[in-house]
């Protein structure tokens, strides 16, 4: 009888792994179209051969320059922003979590313009989508970590004091949006025309900004940040059994919560420091791999990890072919597929999937 | 083994737990009782942990509580809260697997998911493994929680108001699983409500008034005179064959 049971745990786990090879084998057609699709005319086929032969340097650099960092960065993107939304949902015990309605996506938006603009740390060019050069990227990412650690501390403070209800979330969410637009906003104000123009672009969020020392920088950040919440995945699980269950299943919930939130705050900052706000991706792409594949920490993580990455490269090859040879900011995209599917999620639901 | 030696406790610098102090023997089955707001959810969470004692001491096997990591305090002693209801969704299995949390290092392992499946079938709970907890009704979501609780392969466990929100039925089975688990040698301390339950399955009583321990021992402490001044209800104590029953009359 016991390996009766073992048995079906094990296929039901199964089922769940199932579901990320698919995504995986997702991934690596969509960076693939990601590589053969620009406004170029070079093909796949091409492309690999420039870049492993060097033998044409114009297809050699498009490839290297402009269509992998962009395909790479939109992987990181969407790993760090679905893995954020995962651990802030899960350490507030609150459906509602996400670098974007907690308002911690525009806090570091306004960390890294207020690094821009105030601390001189980048150039303004032009008022094109590539506007903004940052001179210094490591100040930028500091001072978007700081002030979103800020918000992520006012989450926190309100969490504690009155409980991490979704009402409470949701309006503390609401007013650190508002005052860190009103204070981006405020910059805006003492721009001149052109630096008014770049900061507006700069908050479309684009992956046009990718560069390699870029994705070096995101890549140190959130390698050893993702590390540590795949080892804590079976903590958060205690985590969501609230706080006096997991104590006493021995976990530091206090600790694990703060660190949770911190290290979600700078994976956010690591993003949107460099590609502006990315909304949505952070809340629709959780939701959707838990109503796919349920809420195991174990699965729930590399699921919302890998579904991000798909999401956001397909997102990015449409804002490069929809209106193309114009470019549209992929964050417009992410919302303009984001918001109708949340709202499906919401009202339809996906139900009971053959992978939970 | 568990111990307590004049513990005492505030809540911004109002008591509620007054100098309390007793011994809970291996294999023991004690409710605390008292009436609403008398400490017994808190003498609960200060044994477990979750709160300190600010004067006094808690022990368990002659060594301080607050000497152990909270990952060997697990080991040693399982909580079973009076409500909880998951924000996300969670299987049976997986939530009695949580209670191994205490040995796992990074993720459960084959010898993990051996022995929470023996104690889903000791459990009885096979039925209902891959089953989303919430949807569970109040007696099965508590026999699941005790037996995460099992998992956790501990020497105590501590219960805060095991049979609230139970039908009748429910409340018999769930105290009837844990005399059969106090028989087993596991030390059982829990807060409840219904003396008539805590009379039926308890080998022993602790009964708090304001914070202070008015007696502790077995079922002779009940007299009239006691429940009287401790719950200001009128009681009539019957006894019959074996076993004592509290009538309540009116109000005082």
């Amino acid at each position: 009888m016991s390996d009766t049971l073992l048995y079906q745990y094990g296929a039901f786990l199964r089922r769940k792994s199932r579901f990320l090879w698919l995504v995986a084998f997702m991934i690596l057609l969509l960076a693939l179209a990601g590589l053969a699709l620009g406004p170029s005319d070079m093909g796949l086929q091409e492309g690999i051969r420039a870049l492993l032969s060097g033998e044409d340097a114009t297809h050699r650099s498009i490839m290297l320059q402009l269509r992998l960092p962009r395909v790479l960065a939109a992987i990181l993107a969407g790993v760090a922003l679905s893995v954020s939304g995962v651990v802030m949902q899960s350490v507030l015990r609150n459906p509602l979590g996400s670098p974007f309605t907690l308002g911690i996506s525009n806090a570091a938006a306004f960390g890294a313009a207020f690094a821009v603009i105030i601390l001189g740390a980048g150039n303004m060019q032009s008022n094109s989508s590539d506007a903004v050069l940052i001179a210094n990227p490591y100040l930028v990412t500091l001072s978007a970590f700081l002030w979103s650690l800020l918000a992520c501390f006012l989450i926190l403070l309100v969490a504690r004091k009155r409980g991490a209800t979704p009402e409470n979330m949701i309006l503390t969410g609401i007013i650190a949006s508002s005052l860190f637009t009103a204070l981006t906003t405020g910059l805006q104000y003492v721009a001149d025309d052109v630096e008014l123009a770049a900061i507006v672009f700069w908050t479309f969020g684009d992956l046009s900004k990718s560069g390699w020392r870029e994705l070096l920088l995101q890549t140190v950040i959130l390698v050893p940040v993702m590390v540590y919440f795949y080892r804590n995945r079976w903590n958060y699980n205690a985590l969501d059994s609230g706080d006096e269950t997991a104590r006493s299943l021995g976990v530091n919930s206090y600790r694990l919560r703060l660190t949770g939130m911190v290290m979600a705050s700078l994976a956010t900052a690591a993003v949107v420091s460099f590609y502006g706000i990315i909304a949505f991706v952070g809340l629709v792409i959780p939701h959707m791999v838990r109503r796919l594949i349920g809420s195991d920490e174990r699965f729930l993580l590399p699921g919302a990890a890998m579904t991000g990455a798909a999401f956001m490269t397909g997102c990015d090859i449409l804002a490069r072919t929809v209106i193309s040879p114009m470019v549209l900011p992929v964050g417009i995209l992410t919302s303009l597929v984001g918001a109708p599917l949340f709202i499906f999620l919401l009202v339809k639901g996906i139900g009971a999937s053959q992978w939970k | 083994m568990i111990s307590l030696e004049k513990i005492h406790f505030a809540y911004n610098g109002f008591p509620v737990i007054r100098e309390v102090t007793c011994r809970f023997s291996r294999g023991s089955f004690t409710a605390i009782l008292g009436p609403n707001g008398s400490g017994k959810t808190t003498l609960i969470r200060l044994m477990n942990g979750i709160l300190f004692p600010q004067q006094g001491r808690i022990r368990i096997g002659g060594k301080d509580i607050s000497g152990f990591h909270t990952r060997a305090l697990a080991r040693q002693m399982a909580y079973v809260p009076q409500m909880q209801q998951n924000v996300f969704p969670a299987t049976v299995f997986d939530t009695v697997l949580l209670g191994r949390n205490p040995y796992i290092r990074w993720s459960p392992g084959k010898n993990d998911r051996i022995v929470t499946s023996g104690i889903i079938e000791q459990l009885h709970l096979e039925d209902i493994a891959l089953k989303d907890i919430n949807r569970l009704s109040g007696g099965q979501r508590q026999r699941v929680f005790i037996a995460r609780a099992l998992a956790q392969e501990p020497e105590i466990i501590l219960l805060d108001e095991p049979t609230a929100n139970l039908d009748l039925r429910h409340q018999h089975e769930v105290l009837g699983l844990l005399k059969e688990l106090s028989r087993s040698g596991i030390t059982i301390v829990m807060a409840i409500h219904d003396l008539n339950l805590a009379l039926k399955y308890c080998s022993g009583f602790m009964i708090l008034d304001q914070g202070r321990q008015v007696a502790t021992g077995g079922k002779e402490i009940f007299s009239e005179s006691l429940l009287e001044k401790v719950y200001r209800v009128k009681v009539k104590l019957i006894k019959e064959e074996n076993e004592t029953y509290i009538l309540p009359v009116e109000p005082l």
